[in-house]
């Protein structure tokens, strides 16, 4: 149960953030995209033709500190090998690209805010 | 703005040197970067620095904080950077103003809850500070009554971040109650009043005190040796405030302000114990360099008990300090130097089982095993030290005297008398005692009374002296004539200094 839950939760953040994208025009290419090493949760192209890998990372409570810190080092490392395989089997190695991450945190009311940083790698 | 800067300084050996810390908070995942040579404990600074900061109440940034250590070549160590990090990266989150921190220099560990720790050598810290022309300086409260020998700078002693925070945002702070800077001339705990009998040992004491000579005590154990050397600080000239200051600046790099008070005029004594290495005695160490015992008794005295048990090298290693005043250590991360300018006092018993004196009659050592014993004194350091001096053990005699020896102040004053006759003899020259003559001088200007030379002359035709044996005489003479208010040291000077060095050559 608890398990659906973060689920639920997980969506309910990508949900967000695509949305967040869209406002700011960008164009979401992929979503979830899996293979064995892991998944991209939201593939996207900004208007100046840069793809966009996003992390999301969402928390419905700040009990076990901010949701960036869950990313270390390593996470951070397989983020970036994913980006070049997903541009590996689309044929677009070599083409500009950015990894983003974007915290969603869920106040207890069910409002949401959502922390967005750019090219953090 | 996301970026600020402050100051702290990091400790090479005793040179200091004012280190800019500069914070630069910047969009990125929650990281941590921390840049300029840190160790092991600086880098733990982090964790540190983040609990305090949580604990105080203030926000820590979720993002990418880099906290750079400048100059970058330079290796820097220890705690004292933290509480200058911290403030650095309040002021780049903008919640203190930058302009308030820029120009003082911070230094302080701090706990996990915010108060500010004590640290070493906040004194040389606070030399290089206010040589870089920094004008106010954070120092912890613990560390206050060191601070305070330093003059020229503002000194402001804080207890916790919370304090910090609250003078920096509003100006208000508590004045820390301000020690009374009282400088402690002596030390009455011990006095050489306490030393029965004993009449050469005490002369010895006194010589070595007044011409800076190096001696050496053998005796039977309980013979009091020990009590003697532990007394020569006693009957030193109490320092001068520059020479007190050196003092306490190597004290406070080695952490050492628990078992000397950093305002003490009295000459330290390090009496290091017979199994001590060779980088305990002269310093050293692969990360932190830290002074040796032979510069914790920078302007006193170096005892050494139970010479010739040392390992071999350890009291050679004293020969270049000996020969310099000054110790220079070459480690990876460069060559620093300490000041070692001390009165060597080596204390030996005259052979293994100790028995040996008198008639020797209990003594059950071969003629072999003596010899053996005390030629671990290796010649070359022998040659430094200008008295060797029998202890005997007490008799009865002089254990009934209900009446006491002269007291360490009545000796303390024929020493000064000593050497400031010295210093007027010596003001055209670049030493002032007699032990540090330099031989040409010795045989050209500073030659004793005509019946002292050739009285000396014999001893060496008769092979009963050595030509260094016979300069080293000639110090103590003049050390003896200076005693006794001779303008030149007399015919009973020069015997005198003859039986002091101890007839034997070792």
């Amino acid at each position: 149960m608890q398990r659906r839950n973060n689920q639920l939760t997980g969506a309910f953040g990508e949900e967000v953030v695509c949305e967040y994208l869209k406002v700011h025009h960008a164009e979401i290419i992929e979503r979830n995209w899996r293979i064995r090493e892991g998944e991209i949760d939201i593939i996207a192209m900004y208007p100046s033709g840069i793809f966009t890998f996003v992390e999301v990372k969402t928390r419905s409570s700040v009990a076990f500190g901010h949701p960036l810190e869950a990313i270390t080092r390593e996470k951070a490392h397989r983020m970036g090998r994913l980006a070049l395989g997903w541009l590996a089997t689309h044929g677009c190695l070599g083409c500009d690209y950015q990894i983003d991450v974007a915290a969603v945190m869920i106040a207890p009311d069910g409002s949401h805010s959502i922390d967005y940083r750019a090219a953090v790698l | 703005m996301s970026l600020a800067h402050t100051q702290s300084v990091a400790l090479l050996g005793l040179d200091g040197h004012v280190v800019t810390v500069e914070v630069d908070i910047a969009d990125g995942l929650p990281m941590y970067v921390l840049l300029g040579l840190p160790d092991a404990a600086l880098s733990e600074s982090r964790d540190r620095v983040r609990s305090a900061i949580v604990n105080c109440g203030e926000k820590w940034p979720n993002r990418k904080v880099t906290v750079s250590l400048s100059p970058a070549w330079l290796p820097k160590s220890g705690s004292s950077f933290d509480l200058a990090i911290c403030l650095a990266l309040l002021s780049a989150h903008e919640t203190i103003s930058a302009e308030a921190i820029a120009d003082i220099v911070f230094l302080g560990e701090l706990s996990l809850d915010g108060r500010i720790r004590a640290v070493r050598g906040v004194l040389p810290a606070l030399i290089a500070a206010q040589k870089a022309g920094v004008k106010t300086a954070v120092v912890p409260s613990a560390n206050y009554q060191e601070a305070q020998l330093m003059q020229g700078i503002e000194i402001i002693a804080m207890e916790h971040v919370k304090q910090v925070l609250r003078w920096l945002r509003t100006g208000e702070r508590e004045i820390a109650e301000e020690f009374d800077l009282q400088w402690q001339p002596f030390d009455d705990t011990l006095d050489f009043a306490d030393v029965a009998g004993q009449p050469q040992a005490r002369l010895a004491a006194e010589i070595a005190a007044a011409g800076g000579h190096h001696i050496l005590l053998i005796g039977p154990p309980g013979a009091g040796k020990t009590m003697i050397a532990e007394r020569i600080p006693t009957i030193l000239p109490s320092l001068s405030i520059a020479q007190a200051l050196e003092v306490a600046a190597v004290h406070s790099i080695a952490g050492l302000f628990t078992n000397r008070s950093p305002t003490s005029l009295l000459a330290p004594i390090v009496s290091p114990h017979h199994t001590t290495t060779r980088v305990a005695m002269v310093g050293g160490g692969a990360h932190v360099i830290k002074p040796g015992a032979c510069s914790l008794a920078h302007n006193g005295v170096l005892f050494i008990d139970e010479a010739p048990e040392c390992p071999a090298g350890v009291l050679d290693s004293l020969r270049q300090p000996l020969e310099a005043g000054t110790i220079t250590i070459a480690r990876s991360i460069g060559n620093i130097t300490f000041p070692a300018q001390f009165l060597l006092v080596l204390a030996a018993n005259p052979c293994p089982c100790g028995k040996f004196s008198g008639r020797g009659l209990n003594c059950t050592c071969t003629s072999q095993q003596v010899r053996r014993y005390l030629g671990r004194l290796s010649g070359p350091l022998m040659d430094r030290i200008d008295m060797r001096v029998q202890v005997d053990p007490v008799g009865r005699v002089d254990m009934a005297r209900t009446d006491l020896g002269e007291t360490s102040a009545a000796i303390r004053l024929r020493v000064i008398a000593a050497r400031s006759v010295a210093e007027v003899r010596f003001a055209d020259y670049n030493w002032k005692l007699n032990s540090q003559i330099p031989s040409r001088a010795l045989r050209t200007v500073f030659q004793p009374e005509r019946a002292g030379m050739n009285f000396l002359h014999d001893e060496l035709d008769k092979e009963r002296i050595t030509a260094r044996g016979l300069h080293k005489i000639i110090r103590v003479a003049w050390t003896l004539a200076d005693m006794h208010g001779h303008a030149i040291p007399t015919l009973d000077d020069v015997e005198q200094a003859h039986i002091l060095r101890g007839g034997v050559e070792l």
